[in-house]
């Protein structure tokens, strides 16, 4: 017997993943090089 | 390419090419994902399910990216001693196995209602779970040698390399080898994908790359400013100590 799918839980699946994995990594990323650049220009200043 | 391996014409540089990366990426990324789940046609046999397409082939095309980027600075770290080759590995690292593990984990989605199944180990599923281990690896290696004081390690580098034979394999194991996975849709000149699929896949591709540009660009510079705050700081301790 044939199983019945839902193409779009799939679809909203995938979606989730790569969307979410992209969001989290360019916003880790952006926030590590604030932070590295701010303890950078503190370090200047002491 | 020369002039670019001077860290403080990086950071000219790479100040304002970072956000603008990002910014234009995710415009374009989410334009296309858009697209490709509202605007663009179901296909005749998929269905629906081909709308995935606009994620995997994105994710995989930088997975290998990646690896190429890995390569092409441990060849300028080794051959010319450039000293943002070994940063730029490093930057270009995390995002190529973040791409790399959303790939496979997209292509195992697509493939339960294409297939009928969540994972088969044929040649391109197989090399490019080969890829991910190969990128774990490498950051683990690169990692202890950083933590052992030898910032500039050649070991990565040779590892970094050696591993890009893996990147002809993914390519041509669909040829190679009986696959489930299809041959090639897209080769030089030529197209098995529909203009209305094409369209909004070449958006993403374009889209991702430019993300994956910008987060490089943004770990390099997290990288260098890291470095540059950590060797002032030794000075600093240099300079107490000697009085």
């Amino acid at each position: 017997m044939r199983e019945a799918f839902d193409p779009w839980t799939f679809v909203i699946a995938a979606y989730a993943v790569g969307v979410g994995a992209t969001v989290a990594m360019v916003a880790w990323s952006w926030l590590s090089m604030r932070r590295a650049e701010k303890r950078r220009d503190e370090s200047r200043r002491r | 390419m020369h002039g670019f391996a001077n860290p403080a014409r990086f950071l000219r540089i790479a100040k304002w090419l970072t956000p603008l990366c990002l910014l234009v990426g995710i415009v374009l990324t989410a334009a296309a994902l858009g697209w490709g789940l509202f605007a663009a046609p179901a296909e005749r046999l998929q269905g629906e399910t081909v709308r995935i397409i606009y994620l995997h082939v994105p994710t995989a095309w930088l997975g290998m990216a990646g690896w190429m980027g890995i390569a092409a600075a441990s060849f300028a770290q080794i051959v010319w001693r450039h000293p943002l080759a070994a940063i730029a590995a490093r930057a270009c690292a995390m995002p190529g196995a973040i791409f790399t593990a959303v790939c496979l984990v997209t292509g195992s989605i697509w493939g339960r209602p294409a297939w009928g199944t969540w994972w088969v180990w044929d040649g391109r599923l197989t090399s490019m779970l080969v890829l991910l281990f190969l990128y774990l690896g490498w950051m683990a290696l690169e990692q202890a040698s950083r933590e052992s004081g030898r910032e500039q390690s050649a070991v990565p580098a040779i590892f970094g390399l050696l591993g890009a034979v893996n990147i002809p394999i993914i390519h041509y194991s669909v040829i190679w080898w009986q696959t489930q996975h299809q041959p090639p849709s897209i080769t030089m000149g030529q197209s098995a994908i529909a203009g209305p699929f094409l369209v909004p896949l070449f958006a993403a591709m374009a889209g991702f790359s430019m993300i994956f540009a910008g987060v490089v660009l943004a770990r390099m510079r997290a990288i260098l400013a890291d470095q540059q705050a950590e060797a002032r700081l030794r000075r600093k301790a240099f300079a107490v100590d000697a009085f």
